[in-house]
């Protein structure tokens, strides 16, 4: 094909573009030619049509998302908010925690492994490119039925994907979701978060400044694989019996990642870039463009430098390739050489491929034509925006009218049962198959991981300070009612992170959805965003960044409105942590908030196969109130144990924390049936040494916190009024099921 | 007393070795793949990750670094060489240990907690130790199983060097639960759990991983 040059554009305006194979709708392509007054060459074509693609320019999302922003609550913490690359948080004692979370779902379905290897690939360089270093992974992952044949496939797939790229980079995983639900067969979501740790000092941002400072490309050279992975692959419904889209899937290499990121943190530490981009989704397209809007938007880059894996690419595949394990850094002059003897030391690849300029555009060359010459604030934040039609869908009304049936055990027999099916029901049962084949120890620092309510990383070690998070969503919930639901997971993983001691800090989010362009997933989008945004304000939390993945369908067919919720806290010596669960005989337990008939969305609900009836009302005036509760308890050393309690209620937390350390515990309920497989929001089972009943009574008075008494730790059993199940058996249900699903 | 703990690209567990060697008393310092000498240190630990990617055979470039040939040289005279995990590897592939690291047995990267037995305290890294003592320290790698032929096997056996063994079901298939090994001299030891990430219950399973490092104390005090 002969190059398509600036100059030749201007000579054939009506030459025919292949704009809608690349994802661009008519009018967007029609709007390119009016920003550049003539028709785009080819390679600013592949520019606009990745960075103008869903997954780059939010552009059905921008319109709700920017609730974020304006109804953001009054924050101290927030040192760098959305828009950078991950949202920075101050965590006392001179420290900056990053954080954020990331779809990477469409070429998971597609290529498991390498799917979900560079999804946490792309997070962590995310995290890096702020002038952190990456301390610990999370997963959130969700999966068809667990006994249909694809999940089979994909489950295995992704799991060593995940561990395979984060083991080998050295990041401990400490934590996650695994859960299933048909609407995920065809769909599964891996949604990868990362934390990076730095001082406030060490912040960098994305930005081209400076006439003549240079544009330096380092790290893995340019292959053709991932090209058009944003909008051909991201961006678009998988169609039944299309192509597989599998050359759109990248190729990750942890090696190569692991040596840029020390690379990269002796470059930082010398001070060597003025500003830092890396190439993740739109590759180079993403980072010139960026990286120059960032500045005062002049920059010229010569693309033929760019080192190849295969030369025969062009010079629009290579501005559209995904290959991983690749940075962009601007770069001083005179800093180059150090620059690029670190870079000598790891072995890494390093070219500079052009500087910023005075003017305001981006101009990219091939062999000395000008092939690109565009206004990069266009391409990178001036892309389309879409107040896309939105209508409540009709099965809202036909579900909330309805009423959850199910059978209520109380015999001893039926509890016994009950609590044992639910023990090894697939989204309850133990996910040791899963996390063993994740690295929890390296670095040194984890002092919580699965199974615990949230991960928990040491960041000083003299100081003990600490920060935890955890993820959660309810898809249950949302998709009963999504304004709820959304609040509802973010009291969720607050309320998980407190419980440990952790005093929540900022908040993260991966909302996960079907089609924009059905507007009933819309409406649950835009509903999600509004609930979340509303109880971040009343929580007093700043989101901080998030990721929205749209066109999670097969045909008509969307997946559950998924909005994951990432929260970060911090606590001042972890030393003094609240564990999750028991080691010793003799101690009362207790229920902190109150049991409701809430069934609706529950997973014995999920399990009888009913969808129906309501979804709680969040309170998160009182989730903060059980907060104070929480922290305090910590503080005053009350607490022996501390377990939230979220989706299995009451059976699933006791089953939890009786196997965690072989030691059981005897309850008495009243209204046994409801006690046990309620999901009231706002509930954590403590235990408390007797002397510390009238602290714990006081503590809960004072935050006008439901108390009440569950029963006494001890023994080798869970016994439930007349019902005794054995550990052993409980154990065995809770753990058979993983090995017995995937081997 | 200064124990160099080496830097391969892709190692993963240097930051921690140094740390355990730290909290066993002595001092640790930082050697890199390319260096061409030793900084007059008095032992040498390699570290766990995943060295080069080991893309190829685990440990089979690493062997060719630089300070690899100083290292041989070192373990010759008697220096005291621990390798965790892919430093057991990088062994086995320098011939200062027989056998070989392959693939666990149900080919799955396992990382847990895992209880061993201490079944030889006279090297250099197991004297803190007592004969039958049982620790639990993590076990966490793709190809941890340890093989050799029958001869070798026998070998290892007939003379004590088999260090330390898995408790209870083999995690991995290693022949004979073997998770340790000693060279004759008993200066060089490879071992596939982790002891480093057990020198403290706060952050590890227990703190029973420490007396790989006291140990070393009393080599040189020797």
């Amino acid at each position: 094909m002969a190059l398509d040059t600036v100059a030749i554009a201007q000579t054939t305006p009506d030459d025919i573009q292949p704009f809608a194979q690349l994802g661009l709708k008519a009018d967007e392509y029609a709007r390119i030619k009016e920003i550049l007054g003539r028709r785009p060459t080819s390679s600013e074509l592949a520019m606009y049509s990745v960075m103008w693609s869903e997954h780059c320019s939010y552009k059905s999302s921008k319109v709700h998302l920017k609730q974020f922003g304006d109804k953001a609550p009054k924050s101290d913490a927030l040192l760098v908010g959305i828009g950078e690359n991950a949202g920075v948080v101050d965590v006392g004692q001179g420290y900056a925690v990053t954080f954020k979370i990331e779809s990477h779902n469409h070429p998971s379905f597609v290529e498991p492994y390498q799917g979900a290897a560079t999804g946490v690939g792309g997070i962590v360089r995310d995290i890096l490119t702020m002038g952190a270093r990456p301390v610990a992974v999370m997963d959130p992952l969700r999966f068809g039925p667990a006994d249909a044949p694809d999940t089979r496939r994909v489950l295995p797939g992704i799991v060593a994907g995940v561990g395979g790229y984060g083991n080998c980079l050295g990041l401990p995983n400490i934590g996650g979701e695994v859960i299933f639900d048909e609407t995920y067969a065809g769909n599964p979501l891996v949604n990868a978060l990362c934390i990076g740790v730095m001082k406030h000092s060490d912040i960098k941002l994305a930005k081209a400044a400076g006439a003549g400072n240079l544009v330096v490309l380092y790290g893995a050279k340019t292959g053709g694989d991932g090209i058009g992975g944003v909008s051909v692959l991201a961006s678009e419904t998988f169609g039944s019996g299309g192509s597989t889209k599998r050359p759109s899937v990248q190729v990750g290499d942890p090696f190569v990642e692991k040596v840029l990121i020390e690379c990269s943190l002796e470059i930082f530490a010398e001070d060597l870039v003025v500003g830092i981009q890396d190439l993740g989704g739109a590759g180079l397209s993403c980072a010139t463009s960026e990286l120059a809007s960032g500045g005062s938007g002049g920059m010229k880059v010569a693309l033929d430098k760019v080192p190849l894996r295969d030369p025969s690419l062009s010079p629009e595949e290579i501005l559209m390739s995904e290959s991983q394990e690749r940075m962009c850094a601007i770069v001083e002059p005179e800093k180059l050489a150090r620059f690029l003897e670190i870079c000598a030391k790891w072995d890494v690849t390093v070219t500079a491929i052009g500087e910023v300029t005075d003017g305001d555009r981006l101009i990219i060359t091939w062999n000395d034509q000008v092939i690109v010459n565009v206004p990069p604030r266009t391409v990178a934040h001036e892309g389309p925006v879409y107040n896309r039609p939105m209508a409540q869908p009709a099965y809202i009304d036909d579900v909330n009218s309805q009423v959850v049936q199910l059978p209520i055990p109380s015999s001893a027999a039926e509890i016994r049962a009950t609590v044992l099916q639910l023990a090894g029901t697939p989204n309850l049962a133990d996910k040791s198959w899963v996390t063993s084949q994740y690295d929890k120890y390296v670095q040194g620092n984890t002092i919580q991981s699965q199974p615990d309510d949230s991960g928990m990383i040491r960041i000083d070690e003299k100081t003990h300070l600490g920060v935890a998070i955890s993820t959660d969503a309810n898809a249950n919930w949302s998709y009963l009612n999504p304004y709820q639901g959304a609040k509802l997971a973010l009291a969720e993983a607050a309320r998980n992170i407190a419980t440990a001691g952790a005093r929540p800090l900022a908040v993260t989010n991966c909302l996960n959805f079907g089609s924009p362009e059905d507007p009933g997933v819309m409406w649950q989008f835009a509903e999600s965003v509004r609930g979340l945004a509303d109880g971040c304000l009343e929580m007093g939390l700043p989101v901080t960044g998030g990721n929205v993945s749209f066109y999670n369908q097969t045909g008509a067919v969307a997946i559950l409105p998924t909005p994951v919720i990432g929260v970060l806290g911090v606590i001042d010596d972890v030393r003094t942590r609240t564990p999750m669960s028991f080691d010793v005989a003799g101690l009362d337990l207790y229920l902190l908030g109150d049991t409701h008939a809430d069934l609706a969305g529950s997973e014995w609900a999920f399990m009888h196969g009913q969808r129906v009836g309501q979804s709680p009302t969040a309170d998160l005036g009182r989730e903060m109130r059980l907060i104070e509760v929480l922290l305090a308890g910590r503080e005053e050393k009350i607490f022996s144990a501390a377990h939230d309690l979220s989706q299995g209620g009451l059976s699933a937390g006791l089953t939890e924390m009786v196997l965690r350390h072989s030691v059981g515990a005897t309850i008495t309920l009243a209204d046994v049936g409801i006690s046990l497989l309620s999901e009231s929001p706002g509930r954590v089972i403590v235990a408390i040494e007797a002397s510390k009943t009238d602290a714990l009574s006081t503590l809960a008075a004072k935050y006008h916190i439901t108390l009440s008494k569950l029963g006494t730790t001890g023994g080798d059993s869970l016994i439930i009024n007349d019902a005794v199940i054995s550990l052993a058996e409980l154990r065995t249900a809770h753990t058979a099921t993983f090995p017995k699903l995937f081997g | 007393m200064r124990v160099g703990v080496i830097t391969f690209p892709g190692t993963l567990d240097d930051r921690d070795a140094a740390r355990a060697v730290i909290a066993g008393g002595a001092e640790a310092v930082a050697l890199w793949h390319a260096d061409a000498d030793l900084k007059n240190v008095d032992a040498v630990i390699l570290p766990g990750g995943f060295s080069y990617g080991d893309y190829l055979r685990c440990g089979a470039i690493s062997r060719f670094a630089p300070v690899m040939k100083l290292v041989i040289e070192a373990a010759g005279k008697g220096m005291p060489v621990l390798g965790i995990c892919n430093g057991f590897q990088v062994l086995c592939e320098s011939h200062l240990l027989p056998g070989a690291l392959t693939r666990n047995s149900d080919l799955h990267f396992l990382c847990r907690d895992q209880e061993i037995e201490i079944t030889n305290t006279q090297t250099a890294w197991t004297s803190s130790y007592s004969v039958g003592q049982k620790i639990v320290i993590p076990l966490k790698n793709g190809e941890g199983s340890f093989q050799c032929d029958d001869e070798t096997l026998a070998q290892l056996e007939g003379e004590g060097r088999v260090i330390a063994r898995y408790v209870g079901q083999n995690p991995n298939g290693s022949r004979n639960l073997i998770a340790g090994i000693s060279n004759a001299r008993g200066n060089v030891v490879g071992l596939m759990p982790h002891p480093e990430h057990a020198i403290d219950a706060l952050t590890g399973p227990t703190a029973e991983g420490l007396g790989f490092f006291t140990s070393i104390l009393n080599a040189m005090v020797k």
